[in-house]
């Protein structure tokens, strides 16, 4: 009788809460949509320049590649990589054929081998034995999933609790009231929002901290820019996090409204933050991680971490993740205006 | 005596729900003043415009001649919520010296004011414990503390004694009188006919109404009647 009693009370307070309901259907088929969206793009086609090789490598490589290849000097082709618009440059060395993968990119990676080696294999049957040289401009062949995965995951934990711990602890302060109390003082409303942003700014640079060191030195991911010039990478990312999470609150009655603000808000910026090459997608998929931060936050940490660039070089991305922060923080500001004009 | 609080025509509507239909009322110095009604009857959403945390569609709110809200204000009127607007995790010292830095207390004022507040509702004793593990009457009393931080001259109670037993609800009452002595303003809100009964004057509101307004004993005589609540279940009956 009990058992039954209590569920169907539970089947009561969900039919109400139809958020909730929504959610439990449309979140997974959301989450899906995205693994696909991202895992079913097209096979990815590298960019290859070529120089001073023999006339059929060339054509062999050209059906390969099934695009066209560049002819450019070692010198032209480091520029490109340096733009990211390259993935290897491919001539010969000491009569041996030399590779120079770009390198921060497995996937690009794998496929430029994939196709050289299948190249490759097609002449060296009529040729003699040939020594293959590959070189990378970043990282080296130590470079794994996990360094590439990592550097955004780095990012996207931050972005994921400060997210989830600055949400409920803004949220509780409108469900026990203090929120109230506090603007019946004369405290202004964005010294309410600032201070929430110092007091959690010290926990996340502690976290940033945390999360920093142990990656690079306990699970040793390749770490080619300084440590420091990550942190404010991060901090910066949990700044985001933190205004986006005070705003959303005012939509969310109860803590678990702000853990159904995760498949929505955070997951989906996981997918288009660059764990997976974006390359091949359609514009308009490629145009929506544009308008999420963790995009940016990602793209600064990879730059540090992997191709070792510092902050000056990524400064475009730092002030667009400011930005982002800026924005929220109006915002909020204007959201606690329902409770008080002033 | 000049008037304190001066509300003008004051309507409100929650989406097609009007609570607060053409209220005029004021408030004068030095009074403890009651807003009687049941729950639902829109004591609150009045309260809270008074405070200046709710804005209405229509009408005005003047405390001391200044329209509210204004940071102004603020400093000067103390405010008590209908819940206990407290930090579970700090103990009440901490909760209150929070709260005075807010308005602005440097380190020795709000030492001192803790200290006065603390004993005015008796919990001294209890400065540094966590507020979770008060019961629900220390909550309270440690609310009521926390709105008189500032010294306030104008204190806006929303049901204060809810929920709260009758020796200690008599104790708050007692406060409320002494501050009254010292020349606050007291504003409280209340669906007790016994608690109606020690204030001053008392308005009497009905389903977003104010059907009455006057000191306890008027407000019998007028309707012939023995007790507030005969006089105000009178009162809603003319007003149908």
């Amino acid at each position: 009788m009990n058992v039954s009693a209590v569920m169907m009370r539970i089947i009561r307070q969900f039919v109400r809460d139809k958020r909730s309901l929504a959610l439990l259907i449309m979140a997974p088929v959301l989450v899906l949509t995205l693994i696909w969206l991202v895992l079913d793009g097209n096979e990815y086609h590298p960019t290859i320049a070529v120089e001073s090789i023999p006339a059929p490598l060339e054509d062999r490589l050209h059906d390969e590649f099934n695009k066209e290849i560049l002819t450019k000097t070692e010198a032209e082709a480091k520029e490109m990589f340096e733009q990211g618009k390259l993935d290897a440059y491919v001539s010969i060395k000491d009569n041996n054929p030399f590779i120079l993968l770009e390198g921060s990119d497995p996937t690009a990676n794998g496929a430029v081998m994939q196709h050289i080696q299948s190249a490759f294999q097609v002449t060296q049957s009529n040729s003699t034995d040939r020594n293959l040289t590959v070189e990378y401009f970043y990282g080296s062949e130590n470079i794994n999933l996990f360094d590439q995965v990592g550097s955004v995951l780095i990012g996207f934990f931050v972005f994921f609790f400060v997210f989830i711990l600055g949400g409920i602890s803004f949220l509780r302060e409108r469900t026990q009231g203090t929120l109230e109390k506090l603007l019946s003082t004369p405290i202004k409303r964005w010294q309410l929002v600032t201070g929430y942003i110092f007091g959690f700014g010290i926990f996340t640079i502690i976290q940033s901290l945390i999360i920093v060191f142990y990656s690079v030195y306990v699970l040793d991911i390749w770490m080619a820019g300084s440590v420091w010039e990550l942190l404010i990478v991060t901090v910066l990312l949990a700044l985001t996090a933190l205004t986006l999470a005070i705003l959303l609150s005012a939509f969310a009655k109860n803590e678990f409204q702000i853990m159904q603000f995760i498949p929505l808000v955070i997951i989906p910026q996981v997918f288009f933050s660059g764990i997976f090459n974006l390359d091949t997608l359609a514009e308009w998929i490629q145009a929506l991680s544009k308008i999420m931060p963790l995009t940016y936050g990602a793209e600064a940490m990879q730059e540090i971490m992997i191709k070792g660039k510092g902050i000056l070089e990524i400064w475009d991305n730092l002030v667009v993740l400011c930005m982002f922060a800026f924005v929220f923080f109006v915002l909020n500001l204007l959201a606690l205006k329902k409770h008080r004009r002033l | 005596m000049s008037s304190v609080i001066a509300i003008q025509n004051l309507e409100h509507a929650f989406g097609k729900e009007r609570v607060l239909k053409q209220i005029d009322l004021e408030i004068k110095e030095g009074e403890i003043f009651g807003l009687l009604g049941p729950s639902g009857a829109g004591k609150t959403t009045l309260v809270k415009m008074i405070v200046g945390i709710m804005e209405p569609d229509s009408g005005v709110v003047y405390v001391k001649g200044e329209k509210v809200p204004s940071f102004n204000l603020m400093k000067s009127v103390g405010y008590m919520a209908q819940s206990d607007a407290l930090y579970q995790e700090l103990s009440a010292k901490e909760n209150l010296d929070f709260l005075a830095s807010i308005y602005g207390l440097n380190k020795k004022e709000r030492a001192a004011a803790i200290q006065e507040v603390l004993r005015v509702v008796d919990l001294i004793e209890h400065k540094n414990k966590i507020v979770s593990n008060f019961s629900g009457g220390m909550k309270r009393r440690l609310s009521l503390a926390a709105s008189l931080m500032h010294k306030p001259t104008l204190l806006i109670l929303d049901e204060p004694t809810v929920g709260i037993d009758p020796i200690l609800r008599q104790s708050i009452w007692e406060n409320l009188r002494k501050l009254k002595e010292e020349g606050m303003t007291i504003l409280v809100t209340t669906h007790v006919m016994d608690e109606a009964e020690k204030c001053d004057r008392l308005a009497m509101l009905r389903d977003g109404y104010m059907i009455a307004c006057d000191t306890p004993t008027n407000l019998k005589r007028e309707k012939g009647v023995e007790t507030l609540e005969d006089a105000f279940l009178s009162f809603g009956r003319s007003k149908q």
